[in-house]
């Protein structure tokens, strides 16, 4: 009884509390739009400005008054930008990238939540020291460490670095430590192997984490800038797209129009992977303030 | 626990020996990680410091002299090559926080309290104030450089309303307003996700005692809100504080360090003296010695609001 009562006027009170005056419900609904329209001009802006032809750049009108597609055209055809390789290089890292953290990240995250062996605390703490450790400290030696490897210009040099990170494993272990046990002991008892386990009980169980692991590792891979230009910086048609977008604007420097179509391109997929995966990707990033 | 140890050693087929034998099972789980982790995280670790004690020119592998801790000494040697262009860069980078880090945590968590009311469209809007964090720092970079152009729309603006335009990323302190909205638009979607999360951990019960003690929407955020707040408040300072001190993409490509380096960052400065001088020894010393400044900023974050906490 008290349950429903106090729903009831938890509902009740937010009304009135928008409601509360004219003037204030106003004054919030102001400040909420004024705040959208910060986060979505610029976007808007950006694909205005892909649409426009050379003349009108320059201008600031919000509809462009000849729209034209040359933008995208002439950074697709300029042989000297490899756009298309881009793209594919980008998109080829990514998903590697993402095929391997889950791979690796929900083994090591199994092994961590459910198994026993000598040294697992010992080594579970030394990667927890390592979250606490600034990542600047090891670029310069992974740097020397993947040219040694001769990895300098490479898709391994991009992507092997990074599989190091303790990220996923926490993640999946947290994971894999809220299912009941009973599961895997059922499993045991008909004779099922660890690895069977693994596959046939838990891996089904644990669709929503991988999504979610792979959603944000996917885009992080997409979107990383520093090490794919420490990397790849040297060779032109190995370049990501984000690097590739930066030396765009290196060489195109007030050709705006065409700059903001190489943008749009880089954008685009992200935003239909976030329109799509909006629920994980916001759920894995709560998770990491539970965890602070 | 025990019962899974056995059952591995019935289901390898290894159960002659019982017990005692410790199953190598769970160190193939662990082993592709654990050698990704040793090459690129343990090991650079040890590396990282080793480097920094020799004059290692990158270009030059026959001649690596063992320097002690001379690369260290350097960076506060008025009279090294390195002195000027380090102690700019991190005065810069300590400038850069100052500038961000208190709206990235203030404004985030305005945003986190508007969106934890009931009202329709809540949805739309943490789905707008969410999406920049998903780009590119390329992306938002070159977006928010052509909208500073002095060309740019923000000009344009200022024109329309009688004011002067400004040259905004060719003169200080015009860069750094163009690399903080710029950062503010594309990051602060994170941070103000954690506020959100942690706001509707708040019992509700809390401000139905408040309001019924007669407690105004404004007292209530202060004496219950914030309080409530307060370890993620020092959590989300100490990542925000970390990435700011981390910048790098936004200076590179909306201003190259510009003007007269006046944007140009600790991460700027190493990738320039590291990656394309090639001096990695007094690269590697720079980054030690930042990661040791950065660890002692967190401690002294923690020590000083966790102490608060306690109270």
């Amino acid at each position: 009884m008290t349950t429903l009562q106090t729903t009831h006027k938890n509902l009740q009170e937010t009304d009135v509390e928008i409601g509360e005056s004219k003037v204030s419900k106003f004054g919030f609904y102001l400040t909420l739009i004024l705040f959208a329209l910060f986060f979505l001009l610029p976007l808007l802006w950006m694909v205005v400005t892909a649409f426009k032809p050379f003349e009108e750049w320059l201008n600031p009108n919000w509809i462009p008054v000849n729209p034209t597609i040359e933008n995208f055209t002439s950074i697709f055809n300029d042989k000297s930008l490899p756009v298309v390789n881009w793209f594919l290089n980008s998109l080829l890292i990514a998903f590697l990238f993402t095929a391997a953290i889950l791979i690796i990240d929900s083994l090591a995250g199994y092994a961590y939540a459910r198994l026993e062996f000598p040294g697992k605390n010992l080594l579970f703490g030394l990667m927890l020291a390592t979250l606490v450790m600034p990542g600047i400290m090891f670029l310069i030696p992974n740097y020397i460490t993947v040219s040694r490897l001769d990895w300098i210009g490479t898709i391994q040099g991009v992507i092997a670095p990074g599989l190091s990170g303790v990220f996923g494993v926490f993640f999946m272990r947290q994971f894999f430590q809220s299912l009941p046990k009973e599961l895997e002991e059922a499993a045991y008892i008909d004779g099922a192997g660890i690895w069977r386990t693994f596959v046939s009980v838990i891996l089904p169980l644990s669709k929503g984490p991988i999504i979610t692991l792979g959603i944000i590792t996917f885009l992080t891979s997409w979107n990383d800038f520093l090490w794919p230009l420490l990397i790849l910086g040297g060779n032109r048609k190995a370049l990501t797209l984000p690097v590739g977008l930066a030396t765009l604007q290196g060489q195109y420097t007030f050709d705006y129009g065409k700059l903001m179509a190489g943008a749009l391109v880089l954008t685009v997929p992200v935003l239909i992977l976030y329109a799509i995966f909006q629920r994980y990707i916001i759920r894995s990033i709560s998770m990491t303030g539970i965890k602070g | 626990m025990a019962t899974n140890v056995e059952s591995v050693n019935v289901s390898t087929g290894r159960a002659t020996r019982k017990k005692k034998k410790v199953s190598i099972v769970p160190y193939l789980f662990i082993a592709p990680h654990l050698l990704f982790f040793a090459a690129f995280l343990a090991w650079p670790f040890f590396y990282g410091v080793y480097i920094s004690l020799f004059r290692f020119d990158f270009l030059r592998p026959e001649n690596r002299p063992f320097v002690g801790l001379k690369n260290y000494a350097n960076l506060f040697d008025p009279g090294s090559v390195q002195f000027d262009k380090f102690w700019n860069a991190l005065g810069n980078t300590g400038e850069f926080i100052l500038w961000s880090v208190l709206p990235l945590v203030g404004i985030a968590l305005l945003l986190a309290v508007l969106l934890n009311r009931n009202y329709p469209g809540r949805g739309v809007f943490r789905t707008i104030f969410f999406a920049p964090y998903t780009l590119s720092v390329t992306v938002a970079s070159v977006l928010w450089w052509w909208i500073f152009q002095q060309t740019g729309i923000v000009n344009e603006a200022l024109q329309g309303m009688g004011l002067k335009p400004v040259n905004w990323l060719g003169d200080l302190p015009g860069a750094w307003v163009a690399i903080t909205v710029a950062t503010i638009w594309w990051t602060i979607g994170f941070n103000t996700i954690i506020f959100l999360t942690a706001l509707q951990e708040i019992p509700k019960s809390l401000y139905e005692a408040a309001s019924l003690d007669g407690a105004n929407s404004r007292q209530q955020f202060f004496l219950i809100t914030v309080p409530m707040l307060r370890s993620v408040l020092v959590f989300v300072l100490t990542i925000t504080l970390i990435a700011s001190a981390n910048l790098f993409g936004q200076p590179y490509i909306m201003t190259a360090g510009g003007p007269a380096d006046g944007t140009q960052t600790v991460i700027y400065r190493i990738f320039f003296e590291g990656i394309l001088r090639g001096q990695m020894g007094t690269a590697a010393a720079m980054s030690i010695f930042v990661a040791i400044l950065l660890l002692s900023l967190t401690y002294l974050n923690f020590k000083f609001f966790g102490a608060t906490e306690q109270q």
